[in-house]
């Protein structure tokens, strides 16, 4: 097995490498054959393994297969750790990622980086499969800053746009403070587990949980409380939760099949991913599980409000997707980790369905992504249409789509939470349900239905995009419509993750959810008695009323709500903190460095003052130097004047 | 007082005497002769040590050898006496006092420590006993190589004086003997082919 | 009978006078380099001393060693004193002022 699991990873390392160090000689078919091998084989060898795991019952693997150096006591090693959870989710990466190696064909067909995108994707797929495949920390940060490096790289794809190149340093900056805590998280796991492996960090956790530690002196801090806040700021960045967000929507400036892959479906939920791979060691800190879930919800309802004031059909879904991660993060918190999973798996299919569904009417639109400029496009493509219709109600949770299981599974999940902010993030998700269905919606009726908007020439070529585009658009429409029915019982109340993931019986909420729970029809017949699905409803049909009805009601609605509309406009000033405050702070106490630091105190008093001082103390000593024989025979009767002075009184 | 003693004092006042007068006097020819004075004395005060070789060695060496360089460098340059004497006057007392002030607190260390106790004066040597035997045996054995070094020194030291000294002064007539042997026949020699008489017109 | 004392104290004068030189003929290098000949020679008379008193003949072996590197000395600085001269056409100590910072 140990075999496989390694090709898994090389194939996409092995299409990465030769498309981008050969792409010259095989050109661009050879670039997107190599790569698409590449993932295709990890995808057929991670059902593979599923089955393996799943239907024979195989027990998780978990081993080292190269020890890259031993220092202190602490092995550095690369190692896998295949379990269930790891499993589902490499066959997730892999699948999302071969649909969009596959749609990438047609979208990127006309751009002269078209070999080194697809190098690009390939060793995203690596990098991430070494993330969720690690048996280790240090594995664990390779990965991910290796994603990071590829989120970078193909934001700023397009290098020559100025906005780009932009954007792409500004997700490379923020992940970098989320890095800096994952760091000092890990580095706090080493200090006090002495190991960099997984297995070890977790037997030793619940004899941790009491440990306290004192970073400000006076107050002790619980010590696992302390690593997993610190590993949560780094998910915060990866995972784009408040108020770590804020580059997710610039990254739309990269190319879609990105935004699909790594920035819906795939990078962004790492940080949720490692959250539940390291559900023992999280599972210990009350503390950090309701910081997690208090920020989830307040990501999953305010982050979805703003996309409901965007125009930019990208925008709107990158909202969506951090509001879908706050989602996520608000089921961590709430120690349902199952059904973080499971929304993250759900998500995965229908958000990169609906990325890539935008991707194709931004092909016909000829890359023009503002909404007001569309409208009516459902009759010149149909295929668009139709798939986008269902990544649009999975997206809004109505049954019986994927993400209706998942995330309802998560609304009652954290409403059977007991933490202290459990009730905070109960609103904010059941208030989310109304907000997700307002702006998919609304997007979706700009889109497809009302006035055509658009310039007569652009009109002129309107039509369906080509087959590479929509068959993966349908490839992701299957699973996006069945794959909560038919999974939801084996995952989360199936035990299907067995021990991959740890909760403690007093936080076990997916426990006391799954007794009221008696198949998926039942849950969707009594979904008409919650308020999730009718606030669903009744956001679908405001919106329906709003811009197919009356489309002048758009209009009226903004202006009575206008400073809501404002705030919303603004992004709650998030943009204007970081640029006014902390970048300027950053650049003010540069600055003060620089003038008073390194120009007064390094380079004046002790350089140049050092210099000044040795030239002050030689021009005084020089007038020592007299050049006379007699007076340095003179300096020198003088001391031994003194020294036998002293030796007679001593 | 023992003939010893009267001897003593009489050289050592002889001896503080010519040095004051060293230091004192205004020619410096006559300072390099009370200088010689001095070493006389003191080669005497060696003598009454039985200190014998080095006494000869001081009055060969270096009132024969080192005294005369003295006396032939100062009598070589021509000095204006007149301006090195200037401020002699103004620096006695400062002179005076240092001097005074050293040799009070000397005379209080050495009054204070250097106390040997009473009937350990040294028994005198025999009239066979060769105080440069004894010297020779020591230098060549136990200070050979110091005494090599000595040498080294000495030979560096004559080196320098004549490197510093020499001087090649452009347009002064002297052989040179390598020059002269490595000389060849062309250099010297040139044979012109010529009529042996002229030719009538 | 002659005590080390008289041969200590006769040296230490000697001393003082060869410093008292130096002091008072600042100018003149010639009899500097006399007043340290002087000094030479009052180190000499109590190593010579020493060695007597207490019979012990490394005094006299350092005296040999002190004539050898004082007659060095003495050549080498008469050489410099020479060469100056020829240079300077001067022995004041005062026109001696190329070090001076």
């Amino acid at each position: 097995m140990e075999n496989i699991y390694l090709a898994i990873v090389l194939g996409p390392l092995a299409g990465a490498v030769v498309a981008g160090l050969l792409g010259r000689w095989i050109g661009r078919g050879g670039a997107h054959w190599v790569t698409i091998l590449g993932v295709a084989t990890s995808f057929a060898l991670s059902l593979v393994v599923l089955w393996h795991l799943v239907v024979e019952g195989a027990p998780a693997f978990d081993g080292s297969v190269y020890t890259w150096m031993t220092a202190g006591g602490i092995h550095f090693e690369i190692g896998f750790l295949i379990d269930r959870l790891s499993a589902l989710m490499i066959a997730v990466v892999t699948f999302v990622s071969l649909a969009v190696h596959i749609y990438t064909i047609g979208y990127m067909r006309e751009d002269p980086g078209y070999i080194r995108f697809f190098s690009y994707i390939a060793l995203f797929t690596f990098a991430m499969l070494m993330l969720v495949m690690s048996n280790n920390f240090l594995q664990l940060f390779f990965g991910w800053e290796g994603v990071g490096l590829v989120s970078y790289l193909l934001i700023g794809f397009w290098y020559e746009r100025e906005s780009a190149t932009f954007a792409a340093l500004k997700a490379f900056l923020v992940n970098r403070v989320g890095d800096f805590a994952f760091v000092l998280g890990i580095a706090l796991v080493v200090m006090y587990f002495n190991t960099l492996n997984y297995e070890p960090v977790f037997r030793v956790a619940p004899l941790m949980a009491e440990l306290s530690i004192q970073v400000v002196p006076g107050m002790d801090w619980s010590v696992v409380t302390l690593i997993c806040l610190l590993l949560f700021v780094g998910a915060m960045a990866k995972s784009a939760q408040i108020p770590l967000h804020v580059w997710l929507p610039d990254s739309m400036e990269g190319p879609t099949p990105i935004s699909a892959l790594i920035h819906a479906a795939t990078m962004v939920t790492a940080g949720i991913f490692m959250v539940a791979r390291l559900s023992p060691l999280f599972e210990y800190s009350p503390t950090a599980l309701n910081v997690i879930l208090v920020l989830g919800g307040a990501t999953a309802f305010f982050m979805g409000l703003v996309g409901i004031v965007q125009h930019d059909i990208k925008r709107v879904i990158a909202y969506s997707t951090i509001s879908q991660l706050g989602y996520m993060a608000a089921a961590l918190g709430a120690s349902a980790y199952a059904a973080a999973i499971f929304h993250l798996m759900t998500h995965a299919f229908f958000k990169a369905l609906l990325f890539l569904g935008a991707g194709s009417v931004i092909i016909a639109m000829h890359h023009d992504q503002d909404m007001r400029h569309m409208g009516g496009l459902r009759k010149y493509m149909p295929i668009t249409y139709i798939t986008f219709l269902v990544g649009s109600l999975a997206l809004c949770g109505i049954p019986p789509f994927a993400g209706f299981f998942s995330k309802d599974s998560i609304i009652e999940a954290v409403h059977a939470s007991q933490l202290p902010g459990a009730q905070f993030a109960y609103y904010c998700v059941l208030g989310g349900v109304l907000v997700t269905a307002l702006y998919t919606f609304r997007m979706f009726f700009l889109v497809f239905h009302g006035k055509e908007r658009m310039d007569e020439h652009t009109r002129s070529h309107l039509r369906e995009s080509p087959a590479v585009v929509t068959v993966p658009l349908v490839m992701l429409a299957i699973p996006s419509a069945l794959v909560g029915w038919y999974t939801i019982r084996p995952i989360l109340f199936g035990g299907y993750f067995g021990n991959s993931i740890a909760v403690l019986p007093a936080h076990n909420v997916l426990a006391e959810v799954g007794r009221d729970f008696h198949g998926p029809a039942v849950m969707a017949e009594h979904s008409v008695h919650t308020p999730a699905l009718w606030l669903a409803l009744g956001g679908i049909f405001l919106m329906w009323v709003v811009y197919w009805l009356r489309p002048a009601l758009a209009g009226i609605l903004r202006r009575t709500f206008l400073p809501i509309y404002y705030i919303l406009e603004h992004k709650y000033w998030f943009d204007d903190l970081n640029e006014k405050v902390i970048a300027a702070g950053g650049r003010l106490m540069g600055r003060l460095l620089w003038r008073i630091g390194d120009v007064r105190l390094i380079d004046g008093l002790m350089v140049n003052g050092s210099a000044w001082l040795v030239g002050r103390w030689a021009a005084i000593s020089r007038r020592m130097q007299t050049g006379y024989l007699y007076h340095y025979a003179f300096t020198m009767l003088i001391g031994l004047l003194l020294f036998l002075s002293w030796f007679v009184v001593r | 007082m023992t003939f010893e003693l009267f001897i003593f004092y009489l050289f050592a006042a002889v001896l503080v005497f010519a040095a004051l007068r060293v230091v004192t006097v205004r020619n410096p020819v006559h300072a390099v002769l009370f200088l010689v004075l001095a070493f006389f004395s003191s080669a005497a005060l060696w003598l009454l040590l039985e200190a014998e070789f080095l006494a000869l060695v001081l009055v060969l060496v270096y009132v024969g050898a080192v005294m005369v360089l003295f006396l032939f460098v100062v009598m070589m340059l021509d000095i204006n006496v007149a301006v090195l004497r200037e401020g002699f006057t103004r620096y006695l007392p400062v002179g005076l006092l240092v001097g005074l002030a050293i040799v009070a607190e000397m005379g209080l260390v050495l009054v204070r420590y250097f106390v040997l106790p009473p009937g350990s004066a040294p028994k005198p040597v025999g009239p066979d006993f060769s105080n440069t035997r004894m010297l020779g045996d020591l230098l060549y054995t136990h200070y050979v190589y110091p005494f090599e070094i000595a040498a080294a020194i000495l030979l560096v030291a004559i080196v320098a004086a004549i490197a510093l000294t020499l001087r090649r002064r452009p347009g002064t007539k002297h052989q040179d003997p390598a020059a002269q042997i490595a000389v060849r026949r062309r250099d010297r020699v040139r044979l012109v082919r010529m009529d042996a008489e002229k030719k009538p017109e | 009978m002659i005590t080390l004392q008289d041969y200590l104290v006769l040296g230490a004068i000697l001393f003082c006078v060869g410093v008292a030189g130096i002091f008072l003929n600042r100018k003149n290098v010639i009899v500097l380099l006399m007043s340290i000949e002087l000094m030479l020679l009052a180190a000499n008379m109590n190593f010579v001393a020493f060695s007597y008193f207490l019979g012990n003949a490394a005094g006299q072996v350092f005296v040999f060693f002190i004539l050898t590197v004082a007659a060095a000395e003495s050549a080498i600085g008469l050489a410099i004193l020479v060469v100056l001269f020829r240079n300077r056409r001067s022995i004041n100590v005062e026109d001696i002022d190329t070090l001076k910072g």
